[in-house]
Parts: structure tokens; C-alpha cells; sequence
């Protein structure tokens, strides 16, 4: 690999344009496009098109196709959640069993659209886009890519479960004194307390939100089925009218059917920029708690191996005392444990500064991508209502001579 | 321009608060201008409830302001946080725009006739239920009790000998005047009662009840008002002014009528000639045949269009107008396009209020989202993403506050179709009128010519005897005078069914142009409404549109 980099790099310095290519900021971005039906029945599945463009020198080359599909895009969310501790993970579009088979047109683009995101949102994190599980991911041929993947699903199939025990200890309401035991060791970091909360509150808020936005598109879609029916009776009112209130009647009914055209229109762009979004910052969120669990893992394992050390000096300083054979193991014990301690109190010391960099960077990206998504919102509602307003004043004119004749 | 600026003005001055921009130039347009053109609302024949026309002009003075108003009523968050009572008021506001309007409704009716008698006016308003109990004479001991309720008539036509009257009515009496109007006025286009709604009066709450039938029966009354002919029936007027009891017999007086219609009807038609209005025998024959009282009459009627659909022959005297034929059907298909326009209507008017729900609730839900990001900022971009969310709650709650009242207005428009829904059922009513008055010569022509053949008969039968049969020639006697009186019978349904037709066609002509006139304002109102209201929700989003404008890639 190495020397294929180098190499690479090597070949690239010579097909690189004049221009020196420390000059050119670095650039890695990449598109998921072109969704195909792959397979069929049960085992059908889509796959994606990934594109990526590109000047860093470990990626051989400006541009490159690669062919994916949604488990792969899971695989790489699962290794960077593994390697990357601390670090918010973006978040995948929900693995859905039911809709798949059903393909519908608009699933597929919503999907489309999130695993774009994703991976264009690693792309320009700067620690994870060095990441080589997403070299593989950007440039590996299929079969490369199909291998990795199954070597992997055996060891994260008990994540979830994971997981959930570790929500129930971060929110910690079940009190393991009820059972006798003791209260599961946690951060007493007051401002730390004041971040869980926040992000959790934040999740049910932005959660409602994208509910109602949601709502919204489908009513934007029902009221424009309703302008379509509208539209077709006035029609036929119309042309049993006859004379000129009868054409006035058939253009209304004309004019509601191409408004109900934009209404559907805008529903879906409704959808797409401002409904996903949100649900995007709502899965972005449940990312963000899989890392609070994350810290609080950490935490506990350096505070267990905290008790482990105490103990095991305890045990030492029995063994000198009895000048017992086992000594000079258990001082390596104690050595290695001593390492131990310090390398989990290293991750966890890493997970909380990342973490801290990462909330300041999650609300900057928050507030860009709210903002773009809100813009968005409001030029279509704009845009919509403008054409409206449009459609039925044309009508005017024709309805004032109406009233001359 | 100059009328802008006085409208404005004018209605600064009705509304306190800041809400005034918003609702100013909401308030629409619900009547239509008399001599149907878009006229600025400075004509001396629109009344109190101001009307501003939403302009074509985009550089409307009134318009600029409107955003500017209302931004500062939503600087502090507080104001953000209590939609509900922020939509309250509005809500109000309209509902005194509402009620104004319902009293434009029953203006309308006046206006409308005005534009055909310059002076005339009449106008009926119907207030104050009150309970009363069952005066004696009722079987249940203690009484049932029943409404009573308050009509109070302005008007300044000649008949009525005064300018107001107030008179307490209850829900019957308004029925028999219903009936006797559909008796004495066949062929017209006579506005359909309110139901008597028996369930529902046991299953509402009795002050809904009474609320619904209270504004049923002056929509009601206010149509009869606007009726041409029925305004300045006998009937309307003793109903309107008379107190105390309504003089009008509660059913015709068949007490005296008896089974057999031949015996009974040469008696009652000797009475006399006309057959409008007036004394009930006379115009016997001039009334549809009523079930249990004239079933000999109804046999032979019944036997006749059984004759007339399905015998060999052409009935004698048909239906020969074929303007009249063409316009029946066309309204038929009228009937069925209204129907089915009103129905489609009915569901806009859903969706549109589901979308203003729908959006309202977003913005509540932004209101919450500013509110919180605002409380725990600790980021500057937090403070940031705040401020964008609150414009974006703001403009989503004035959306919706306009949706809500887009639909209110799109409502009392498209009533329109409902109403001529009814104005089908009285024009069906009338078509009846009509068929069942030419089922009444048509049988009474049968009768004639059964008469006559068996006259001819017996003198056949009489001419063989010499000298004469003396029972015979009795019974001939006897059946000339029947034929007499039969053909006065036929004379004078005849003369009945040219009236009804006659009617008719009054009628039509009378619809044709008050349904073109009706609908185009409907048209007008519907479109501009949807217009206005459009333009309001784009200057809203657009305002947000520029305050995110750096975001846009």
C-alpha cells in the first residue's frame, strides 16, 4: 500500500498540471449518485454510483468510480464510530426493511440524498477524511469491498444491544440500587450534565419540528390533489355554462390544475430541503448520544481499572511483605496495569477534548445548515405563493369583460 | 390613489391594535358592487363594513408597510411564545369582520334588489329566541314548550303602510307560510324553507340549536325578501307584520271537500274565475291534487299519465315548448356540475384549513426550538441559529394566521354554489309545479271526451225510440251539465298551467341573469381573495427568504 502510494503520489507529481500542487488547495469531495434496482425479490438491493474528486495524494488520482451499496456505507460508519472515539460520526439514513421493497421513487431519492451528505460530511472533516477505511470505501473494487465488509458484521452485531445498556446508564434513571448494587460510575462534570441535556432536549425539539414539517409536505400535496379536482369540475361547469362566464369558469378551472402542478412540486422541494434536513440533524443527534455513550464507556473503564490498580498494589505490597516467589509477576502486572491505566485515561482525556472541539464545530455546522435549509424554505413558500397569486390575477381581465358583456 | 389613502384611514381608526395592518387590508370584499365593475368601495350604496379592494398595483402603500407593522409585535420572543393569544385576537377581529358580513348577506339580498327598484328596500332581521309554553288545549299535561323569536322588518315599500315592524314568530308559523306561499305561487322559483330537523333539536345543544335555526330562518326570510314577486305577496306581508297570531290558514280548507272529486268540483269552480290568491275554493282545481283528501282526483290523474306514458296514442295536449324543454335539461346538467363543483369546493376548503393547521403548528414548534437554543446558547452561532429560527417560526405563524383566514373568506364565496343548490330544488319544485298543472287539463280533457262519447251514445241509443226516452234524454241532460261544468273545470286548469308557465319562464329568465351575475361576482371574489392572500403569505416567506439570504449556496 505504501509503495503504491508513494507511487502513487510519484505519478501523480508527473500528470499534475504545471502549476505545483502544493499551490492548489486540497480538495476531497464526492457524489452518490445514479441509483439501479440491482437483483431481485428478496435479495434485491440498490446501489449507488460514488464519485470522488480529488487531489490528495493517497487517493491516486483526480477522479474515481466506485459502485456501493447502502451496507457499505454502514461499514464505514461502523469503523470510523470504532476508530474515531469522541468524534461525532454524521449520521446514516435508517436502514428501512419494509419500504425497501417497495422502491418507491421518492425513498430512493430521500436516500440518495443522506448518503450523499454522509460521506461528504467525513469528507471534509479534517481527522476523518485521513481515514483509510474511507480510502477503501472511495476507491476499493467490489469484491475488495464485499470482503471487508463481512469480515466486520461479526464483531458489531452486538453493538445495538451495547448500546441501549448504555443509554439506559447515561440517562440513569433505573437506579441499580434498587437491585443492591451500586450506582454506575459517572462524570460528576456539571457543565458536561448541562451538554447531555442539551443535546437530548435539542433531539426532542428538532424531532417535532421535523414532524410538522413533515405534515406540511403531505398537506402541500393534498391541497393540491383537492385544486386538481377542484379545477376538472369547474371545467365541466363550465363548458354546461356556456358563453362567457362559462369560458371564465373554464379557465379558473384550468388555472387551479396548473396550480396544483406547483403545489406538487413544491412539496417534494419541500421535502427534500427542509424536511430531510431536519431529520438529518435529528439523526445527527442520536449520533451524538451513541458518543456521549461512547465517553461514558471510556469513563467507566478508566475508573475500573482505577479500582483494579488499587487493588492490585494492595495485593503487591502483601507479596513483598511475605517475599513471596510470585512478586516479580505481579509487579509486571502491576507495570502493565499501571500502562493500562494511563492509556484509558489517555482515550478518555482524547475523547473529552475531541468532544468538546466537536460540539463547537456540530453548532457551527448546525447553524449553515439550518440556515441553508430554512433559505430554502422560505424561497419555495415565496415562490409558490407568488406564482399563485400570479395564476389567479391573469383571470382578472378576463373576468372584467365578462361583467361588459 | 386618493381612495387608498381614505380607506386606510378610516380604518386605522376601527382597529387599536397593531394588528390593524394585518387585518386592514384583509378585509375583503364580500358583496359584490352594484352595477357589477370593480368600483372603489367610496360608493354611497356599500354600507358600514369597509372594503378594501386587494390592488393589482404592487406599489400599494398599504402593502410596504404591512411587514414593517408587523415585525416589531414579534421582537419580543414573548409575543412569539403566545400564539394562541396573538391568533385570539385576530381571530376576533375577524369574527366582528364575520359578523358584519352575515349582515351584508342580508344586505345582499336587499342590494340585489335594489339594482332592480332603485328605492325599494326591505330588509329582515330575526333576534332574541325566547322560551314559551303551550297554551291550553295540549294533551300533555304541563305543556311542551317551543321557541319564539323576534322579527324585525325595515322596509319603506308602499304595501307594507310603515317602516318597522316587530313581530314574535315560531318555527310553524314560518311553515305554513311556506306552504301557503308554494300554493298560492306555482311556477315561481320559491325559495326552499328550513328543515324542521326533528333529530337534530333533540341531539344539539339546545343554544347551538336555536343559533342554527335562528340564522337559518333569516337567510331564509331574506330570500323570500329578494324575490320579486314573493317580496310583495300578501302572505310575506301579514306574516311580517301582523302580531299575535298568523292570520294564514295552517292548511287549505278541505274540511268540506269530500272523496269524490266530480261531485265537489263543478260546486267550488261555480264560485268564480280568477285563481290566484284569494278565497281557497276557487282555486281547487288551480292546486295540485292532495293526498288523502282529493283521491279520486288523484286516481284519475295517476290513470292518466299511466295513459299518457304508456298508451297508443299521443295525449291530446302536451308540453310543446321546446325553449322550455332545451332550458330543463341544460339546468339539469347545471344541477349535476353545481353539485359536483360544491363538493370539490367542500374540500378545498379542508385542505386549505389543514394547511394552515399544519403550518401553524410548525411555527409553534420553531417558537420552542428559539426559545430553547436561545436559553442555552453557549455558542455565538447558537445565538445565531436562534435568530433565524425565530424569523422562520414568525413567518410561519402569520402564514398560517393568513391561511386560516383565506379559508374563512373562501367559505362565504364559494356558499355561493351551495345556495344555488337550493335554488335547484325551487326550480325542480317549480318544473313540478308545472308538469302536474298540464296532468290536470290532460286528465280533465279525458274526462270531457269520456263525457262526450257517452252522450253521444245514449242520444243514439235515445233517437232509435220514437217519441224519446225519457231517462234517457234525463240522463243526457244531466251529463251536458256535467260537460258544462267539467269544461269550465278545463278552462280554468288551462288558464292555471299557462300562469305556471308563463311563471316559468319569468323565473328562468330571471335566473339566467342573476346566476351570471352571482357566479361572475363569486368569480371575482373568490379570485381576488386567493390573489390577495397569496401575495400576503409571498411578502411574508420573502422577508425570510432575504434574512437568510448568506446562507444560500
Amino acid at each position: 500500500m505504501n509503495a503504491l502510494q508513494r507511487s502513487g503520489s510519484g505519478s501523480m507529481a508527473q500528470t499534475q498540471s504545471p502549476r505545483s500542487p502544493s499551490s492548489q488547495a486540497p480538495y476531497l469531495t464526492v457524489s452518490v449518485t445514479d441509483p439501479a434496482k440491482m437483483g431481485n425479490g428478496v435479495q434485491a438491493y440498490i446501489s449507488y454510483k460514488v464519485i470522488t474528486k480529488t487531489n490528495f495524494p493517497e487517493y491516486q488520482g483526480p477522479e474515481k468510480i466506485v459502485i456501493r451499496r447502502y451496507s457499505d456505507f454502514v461499514w464505514l460508519r461502523d469503523r470510523l464510530f470504532e476508530k474515531y472515539k469522541g468524534i461525532f460520526i454524521p449520521p446514516l439514513p435508517e436502514k428501512s426493511t419494509v419500504e425497501k421493497f417497495r422502491f418507491s421513487a421518492e425513498f430512493i431519492e430521500m436516500r440518495r440524498q443522506a448518503l450523499d451528505v454522509f460521506v461528504n460530511r467525513i469528507a471534509s472533516h479534517h481527522e476523518l477524511q485521513q481515514s483509510e477505511d474511507l480510502r477503501t470505501f472511495l476507491l476499493a473494487d467490489e469484491q475488495t469491498m464485499e470482503r471487508s465488509r463481512s469480515q466486520e458484521t461479526g464483531i458489531f452485531k452486538k453493538k445495538p444491544a451495547d448500546l441501549m445498556q448504555i443509554f439506559k446508564d447515561v440517562q440513569s434513571k433505573v437506579s441499580d440500587v434498587v437491585l443492591g448494587k451500586e450506582k454506575p460510575v459517572e462524570e460528576s462534570n456539571p457543565e458536561y450534565e448541562k451538554q447531555k441535556n442539551y443535546i437530548f432536549q435539542l433531539e426532542d425539539h428538532l424531532a417535532e419540528a421535523q414532524k410538522h414539517a413533515y405534515r406540511l409536505v403531505k398537506r402541500h400535496r393534498e391541497l393540491g390533489q383537492s385544486l386538481s379536482d377542484f379545477g376538472k369540475a369547474v371545467k365541466l361547469l363550465g363548458s354546461c355554462e356556456g358563453n362567457s362566464l362559462g369560458k371564465a369558469f373554464s379557465e379558473l378551472g384550468a388555472k387551479s390544475e396548473i396550480l396544483s402542478i406547483k403545489l406538487q412540486r413544491e412539496a417534494h422541494h419541500l421535502l427534500m430541503n427542509f424536511e430531510e434536513p431536519l431529520k438529518d440533524y435529528v439523526r445527527a443527534l442520536q449520533s451524538i448520544k451513541a458518543t456521549i455513550a461512547e465517553r461514558a464507556n471510556a469513563f467507566r473503564h478508566h475508573c475500573e481499572l482505577g479500582e483494579t490498580i488499587k487493588f492490585k498494589e494492595i495485593d503487591l505490597n502483601k507479596l513483598r511483605l511475605t517475599r513471596s516467589e510470585k512478586l516479580a509477576e505481579a509487579e509486571r502486572e502491576y507495570e502493565q496495569l499501571k500502562a493500562d491505566g494511563e492509556e484509558s485515561k489517555r482515550k478518555f482525556e482524547t475523547i473529552v477534548k475531541l468532544m468538546n472541539e466537536e460540539i463547537a464545530r456540530f453548532q457551527e455546522q448546525k447553524t449553515i445548515d439550518m440556515g441553508v435549509a430554512f433559505h430554502e424554505f422560505a424561497k419555495g413558500q415565496a415562490h409558490l405563493a407568488k406564482s399563485i397569486a400570479e395564476a389567479w390575477r391573469s383571470l382578472l381581465p378576463k373576468l372584467e369583460t365578462c361583467s361588459s358583456s | 390613489m386618493m381612495g387608498y389613502e381614505n380607506q386606510g384611514y378610516e380604518e386605522a381608526h376601527l382597529f387599536a391594535s397593531k394588528e390593524e395592518m394585518a387585518s386592514l387590508v384583509l378585509n375583503e370584499d364580500p358583496s359584490p358592487p352594484l352595477n357589477g365593475s370593480q368600483s372603489f368601495p367610496d360608493d354611497p350604496l356599500s354600507s358600514s363594513p369597509p372594503y378594501v379592494e386587494i390592488p393589482t398595483d404592487d406599489t400599494d402603500p398599504l402593502h410596504s408597510p404591512s411587514p414593517n407593522q408587523v415585525l416589531p409585535n414579534h421582537s419580543s420572543i414573548n409575543s412569539i411564545l403566545e400564539p394562541p393569544s396573538y391568533a385570539d385576537a385576530i381571530f376576533q377581529s375577524f369574527d366582528s369582520d364575520y359578523v358584519d358580513s352575515a349582515e351584508v348577506n342580508s344586505q345582499d339580498q336587499s342590494l340585489s334588489a335594489l339594482s332592480s327598484l332603485s328605492s325599494d328596500y326591505i330588509k329582515i332581521c330575526i333576534s332574541d329566541p325566547q322560551r314559551e309554553q303551550e297554551q291550553s288545549g295540549s294533551l300533555v299535561p304541563g305543556g311542551s314548550s317551543y321557541f319564539t323569536y323576534l322579527i324585525t322588518t325595515f322596509t319603506n315599500l308602499p304595501e307594507f303602510n310603515g317602516t318597522e315592524f316587530n313581530v314574535r314568530r315560531r318555527f310553524r308559523d314560518v311553515v305554513t307560510l311556506s306552504d301557503r306561499i308554494s300554493e298560492s305561487y306555482r311556477g315561481l322559483f320559491i325559495p326552499i324553507r328550513p328543515d324542521k330537523s326533528v333529530v337534530e333539536s333533540q341531539v344539539m345543544q339546545q343554544n347551538e340549536f336555536v343559533e342554527q335555526r335562528r340564522m337559518a330562518l333569516e337567510k331564509y326570510l331574506g330570500r323570500l325578501a329578494a324575490h320579486p314577486v314573493l317580496r310583495r305577496s300578501e302572505e310575506l306581508r301579514v306574516f311580517l307584520t301582523v302580531s299575535g297570531k298568523v292570520p294564514l290558514a295552517r292548511t287549505t280548507d278541505v274540511a268540506s271537500r269530500m272523496l269524490d272529486g266530480a261531485v265537489r268540483l263543478p260546486k267550488q269552480l261555480l264560485g268564480g274565475e280568477s285563481a290566484v290568491g284569494g278565497a281557497a275554493e276557487v282555486s281547487e282545481v288551480a292546486q295540485p291534487a292532495k293526498g288523502g283528501r282529493d283521491l279520486l282526483r288523484i286516481f284519475r290523474e295517476l290513470r292518466q299519465s299511466v295513459v299518457n306514458d304508456w298508451g297508443a296514442t299521443k295525449p291530446p295536449f302536451i308540453e310543446e315548448d321546446k325553449e322550455f324543454l332545451e332550458k330543463k335539461e341544460k339546468l339539469q346538467d347545471f344541477e349535476q356540475q353545481i353539485s359536483n363543483v360544491s363538493q370539490q369546493a367542500e374540500s378545498l376548503v379542508k385542505n386549505q384549513h389543514d394547511m394552515g393547521e399544519t403550518m401553524g403548528q410548525l411555527g409553534l414548534a420553531f417558537v420552542k426550538l428559539t426559545k430553547f437554543e436561545t436559553e442555552e446558547a453557549i455558542y455565538d452561532s447558537q445565538r445565531a441559529c436562534a435568530a433565524d429560527m425565530k424569523n422562520v417560526a414568525t413567518a410561519a405563524v402569520k402564514a398560517s394566521r393568513l391561511y386560516r383566514e383565506l379559508n374563512a373568506q373562501t367559505v362565504k364565496h364559494l356558499d355561493k354554489l351551495h345556495e344555488y343548490l337550493g335554488v335547484m330544488l325551487a326550480v325542480n319544485n317549480a318544473f313540478s309545479d308545472r308538469t302536474s298543472a298540464l296532468l290536470t287539463v290532460q286528465t280533465l280533457l279525458s274526462e270531457l271526451s269520456s263525457l262526450n262519447s257517452r252522450i253521444e251514445k245514449l242520444e243514439a241509443a235515445s233517437s232509435k225510440i220514437f217519441g224519446g226516452d225519457r231517462s234517457r234524454i234525463r240522463k243526457i241532460e244531466e251529463l251536458r251539465e256535467t260537460v258544462r261544468v267539467t269544461e269550465e273545470a278545463k278552462n280554468c286548469a288551462v288558464r292555471e298551467y299557462e300562469r305556471i308557465k308563463e311563471n316559468n319562464k319569468n323565473e328562468l329568465e330571471r335566473l339566467d341573469k342573476e346566476r351570471h351575475d352571482d357566479f361572475l361576482s363569486m368569480l371575482k371574489g373568490f379570485v381576488v381573495n386567493q390573489a390577495g392572500y397569496a401575495e400576503k403569505i409571498a411578502n411574508t416567506w420573502e422577508t425570510v427568504a432575504e434574512e437568510t439570504i448568506g446562507y444560500a449556496k
